[in-house]
């Protein structure tokens, strides 16, 4: 008894698939990680997890959820068994999800472990993180990585780290196919966006159903309806960068490059999609953009409270544009702010009316 | 040991088996429960508890600007990462001599008060609850829930269920209505934290000096908007809560004693004052004391200090069953305290982590954890304090202290009252949390849903506060400064399960030490040099088993109420392993050992 309860109802129209009508998701926070990706995960209504266990979501196959923060088991063996039996191949089809860094085991010298998750049933011995990668990436018919840690790296990878740590496409290799035929997935974000995560799983889902094609990737195995665009673009604080004018400091309103904003060359859609159910996000709603989602996190970006490298030239090229652009736009917006002269309450009409007036 | 030797006059020949779960399911990070059950006797002889990761945050920060600290402190955890945010940009300003304008703190503390309402919720009702939930108590106690379909709830005029048998129906996982009911009420509360703070999780508008949320008078419509809808919720989770609690109570005599230890609780405040609190060290016990959670030290139901100073000069971390290299030898970064005070060698300040990852060896070294204690300086013992999961420790501490006083939340000095407005389906009411007998694993799971209370209580009168500045044009809500060459700051929080702070040493504007020590290594941490076991430990031996299961079908349902009632947040620092308990020897337990077969 582990992973997910009893879902009684049958998968809502079966006859209509051709894939699987049933499928394990085997969700490994043990990484390097804060299981941050998790938590956020719950935060989603676009769609809610709660939605795909109980079948809500016509079309899908069964899904059987392995979590351990969600796990109604009690804990142990109990929760363990359906990633034994998938390592032992007795387990499928199964969507392996890692969140959190792979540690470098190899630099340790002996016996020692950065991480690891349940024990070897022989010898009592911790199995590390690496052992389990190691025994079901080959066997899952889908890998995704969750959050920038998985996906990149992230924190735990940044300069001065002690553990080797890296993401999962440079542990098995940005080449890994799944037995599914797919690449690993990447959903990066420091955590994930709840509903960038959700339905990416969804398409994953329908795809494994046999009713939708697998979710297109970029060349950083990213769905590129996500991060096909920066943060800049969806940002409702960039007509201030395009009139070239800047925050000072975080108590203004306005574009914030000046003050460590890396939206303009960060590929993630949080301004635009709010950071749950619209509400929240980044430099929308006055947090700057620290690249989060970017392989290159945390390092490239820090310190984050300083300008950009680039900016200082971006924003200077765009000081004589933007200042004649406001000039022009404050004398527009005053005019435009003015009634037209014909309302008044006087006796007469002066609005130009003429009852016969042909073209 | 007493309990246990009383006892022992009926004993039966012990009959012990080895049970472990690991990893523990339905908590944050990665921790392992190692017991030795006499099932003869039904009460747990051996714990020890493990966690098996580290990341080295204290090892990767050293040599980088300090201003990046709260965003990269965040990633410690990931449910309550903005508490580590928000305690790292209060150890910034301390070190940098800003004060950040009075609607920025109010600000942070609604956010504030938004995680504490969606974390305690998320984990009590949909984490905690399924150890109380029909299916399971079926499956570990069938009397029990017969017993529970016969009882009537006494408080089902307010939450609508019918008997205690209802109510665990309802906190059925994926299926029942309260478990269904917390997730959206967590995205509610969530949505309200992320007004205020921008993202859940690793939040976007914190900064040291301030914050870049926008003060527009919609940012707090859409807050309170959200707020009232929840307050029903609230209401009915507290007489839900007492009447199940009461239950297992009545139901299971002598179940006071599961999870029951030592009354030794440590509380570092919460919510500053921002008419008080301007940062100083020099000034931080004061300011300390009109925080709206008030700081503590309760050991044995008797407040030993309030002070922050004293609470702060207190901290030691001990090494004794950890993987790395001690310290001790090596330079103190910080001597003595603004105010003069020597700093010990032990304390935050002047620690250094060497990781020296190596075999697990039960005999030798065998966790990744060191164990924070606070020492006293009258007793001259390193207490190992725990937060009681955190609720517990701050209700205590602010009832004994008797200094919080708004028109939602008083403390008596024996009892917290918290009013909470008309809701959609009740009228407004009052809450009182009063002094428990035992810091227990019933009491600690109480505590939550009154604390959820308070927080949504006082986020009315952040509210009020906020709305206020606003409307007076008082929109301010950063304040520039520049960083020191050199410089030290301390910062005192609550993290959602319980005290929090920040250690910081600035040296060429860059960080030369940075030492965040979260509750979970509090509750959690193995036994130091002197022999002391940590809380989570200390709590589970020695006490009762009730569940009707043997050993073949032992699910541990009561060791797991026990370890989770302490809400542990692993990846809040922890890497331990905790060995053997030497208190075994005093058992008189004649074919312990020959058992194992």
């Amino acid at each position: 008894m582990s992973g997910t309860t009893k879902v009684s109802q049958h998968p809502d129209r079966a006859d209509q698939r051709s894939g699987f009508d049933e499928i394990h998701v085997l969700w490994i926070s043990e990484g390097m990680s804060c299981d941050g990706d998790t938590i956020s995960m719950t935060a989603a209504g676009q769609p809610a997890i709660e939605d795909i266990v109980l079948g809500l979501v016509p079309g899908l196959p069964k899904v059987n959820l392995h979590n351990k923060v969600l796990s109604p088991a009690m804990g142990g063996e109990d929760f363990l068994a359906p990633f034994r039996a998938a390592a032992r191949g007795e387990l499928e089809p199964f969507i392996l999800v890692i969140e959190g860094s792979i540690p470098n085991q190899k630099i340790i010298q002996g016996d020692g472990y950065w991480t690891s998750f349940g024990n070897d049933p022989d010898t009592g011995k911790p199995l590390t993180l690496n052992w389990w990668i190691d025994h079901l990436a080959p066997r899952a018919w889908a890998v995704v990585a969750v959050g920038t840690c998985a996906t990149y790296g992230g924190i735990h990878a940044m300069a001065g780290n002690p553990t080797g740590s890296m993401g999962l496409a440079d542990y098995l290799g940005w080449d890994f196919r799944s037995q599914g035929a797919l690449p690993i997935v990447n959903i990066p974000g420091c955590p994930i966006q709840p509903e960038n995560f959700m339905e990416t799983l969804t398409w994953l889902l329908y795809h494994a159903a046999g009713s939708a094609p697998p979710p297109p990737l970029d060349h950083m195995l990213r769905p590129q309806w996500l991060f096909g665009k920066t943060v800049h673009e969806g940002c409702d604080r960039a007509a201030y960068y395009e009139q070239a004018d800047f925050a000072k400091d975080y108590n203004s309103p306005k574009c914030q490059v000046k003050v460590g904003c890396w939206g303009p060359v960060v590929n993630c859609n949080v301004p635009k999609r709010g950071w749950m159910s619209g509400v929240g996000g980044c430099p929308n709603v006055g947090g700057i953009c620290i690249g989060c989602t970017m392989p290159g996190f945390p390092d490239a970006f820090m310190p984050f409270m300083d300008e950009p490298t680039g900016a200082t030239f971006s924003a200077a090229l765009i000081r004589p544009y933007g200042a004649v652009i406001r000039r022009l736009r404050g004398i527009t917006n005053m005019a435009v702010n003015r009634e037209p002269k014909w309302r008044h309450a006087k006796a007469e009409l002066t609005s130009g009316y003429d009852a016969h007036w042909r073209p | 040991m007493t309990a246990t030797e009383a006892r022992g006059a009926k004993r039966k020949p012990a009959q012990i088996v080895d049970m472990s779960w690991d990893p523990i399911t339905r908590i944050v990070g990665n921790l392992g429960i190692y017991t030795k059950i006499d099932f003869a006797n039904r009460e747990v002889v051996e714990c020890h508890s493990t966690s098996s990761l580290f990341r080295g945050y204290s090892v990767f920060m050293r040599g980088k600007d300090p201003r990046d600290a709260g965003f990269i402190t965040s990633r410690i955890c990931g449910i309550c990462g903005d508490n580590h945010t928000t305690c790292s940009n209060y150890a910034q300003q301390m070190a940098y001599g800003v004060k950040p304008p009075m609607l920025a703190d109010t600000i942070v503390n609604l956010g504030e008060a938004a995680e504490y309402i969606f974390d305690h919720t998320i984990f009590q009702d949909n984490l905690v609850f399924v150890d109380f939930c029909e299916a399971m108590v079926k499956s570990t106690n069938p009397s029990v829930l017969a017993r529970a379909e016969r009882t009537e709830a006494r408080n089902g005029a307010i939450h609508g269920y019918k008997t205690i048998a209802d109510i665990m129906r309802a906190f059925n996982p994926f299926e029942g209505e309260v478990y269904k009911e917390a997730l959206k009420v967590s995205r509610i509360t969530r949505e309200m934290f992320c007004l205020m703070e921008g993202r859940h999780v690793h939040p976007s508008t914190l900064y040291p000096g301030g914050v870049g949320t926008m003060p527009e008078p919609t940012t707090f419509t859409d807050y309170l908007s959200r707020l009232v809808r929840v307050i029903d919720f609230v209401k009915k989770a507290v007489a839900m809560n007492d009447d199940v609690f009461d239950f297992f109570y009545d139901a299971l005599p002598g179940y006071e004693e599961v999870g029951r230890r030592r009354i030794l609780l440590g509380c570092w405040g919460a919510w500053q004052n921002p008419d008080v609190c301007d940062y100083r060290y020099e000034t931080m016990s004061e300011w300390g004391k009109a925080m709206y959670v008030t700081p503590g030290i309760v050991v044995d139901g008797k407040l030993v200090t309030n002070d922050l100073v004293d609470i702060n000069l207190g901290i030691r971390v001990l090494l004794g069953s950890s993987y790395y290299e001690d310290w001790v030898n090596e330079q103190a970064f910080v001597t003595h305290d603004p105010l003069g005070n020597a700093v010990d060698m032990r304390h935050p300040w002047n620690q250094t982590t060497v990781p020296m990852p190596q075999k697990r060896d039960f005999s030798g070294n065998y966790s990744w954890v060191m164990s924070p204690r606070w020492y006293d300086k009258k007793s001259e013992e390193h207490l190992a304090l725990d937060t009681g999961g955190g609720p517990l420790a701050r209700l205590w501490s602010t009832a004994l202290n008797g200094l919080v006083d708004t028109p939602y939340v008083k403390a008596t000095g024996h009892s917290v009252q918290i009013s909470l407005p008309k809701s959609e389906q009740l009228p407004e009411m009052t809450l009182e949390w009063k002094i428990p007998q035992w810091s227990n694993t019933i009491e600690r799971d109480r505590a939550r849903p009154y604390f959820v209370a308070y927080a949504a209580a006082m986020a009315f009168y952040f509210l009020e506060k906020a709305m206020g500045f606003v409307r007076a044009g008082e929109t301010k809500v950063f304040e520039n400064y520049e960083v020191p060459d050199e410089a030290i700051g301390c910062g005192f929080h609550e993290a959602v399960r319980g005290v929090l702070s920040h250690h910081l040493v600035i040296k060429d504007k860059k960080i030369a030490n940075y030492h965040p020590y979260p509750p979970t290594p509090w509750n959690g941490s193995p036994r130091d040099m002197y022999g002391t076991p940590g809380p989570y430990e200390d709590a589970v031996m020695g006490q009762p088993i009730f569940e009707e299961n043997g050993p073949d079908d032992f699910k541990g349902v009561d060791i797991m109420r026990t370890v989770r009632s302490f809400d542990p947040c692993l990846p809040c620092g922890v890497h331990m392993y905790l060995g053997k308990n030497q208190t075994l020897t005093k058992l008189h337990s004649p074919t312990y050992g020959a058992a194992h077969a």
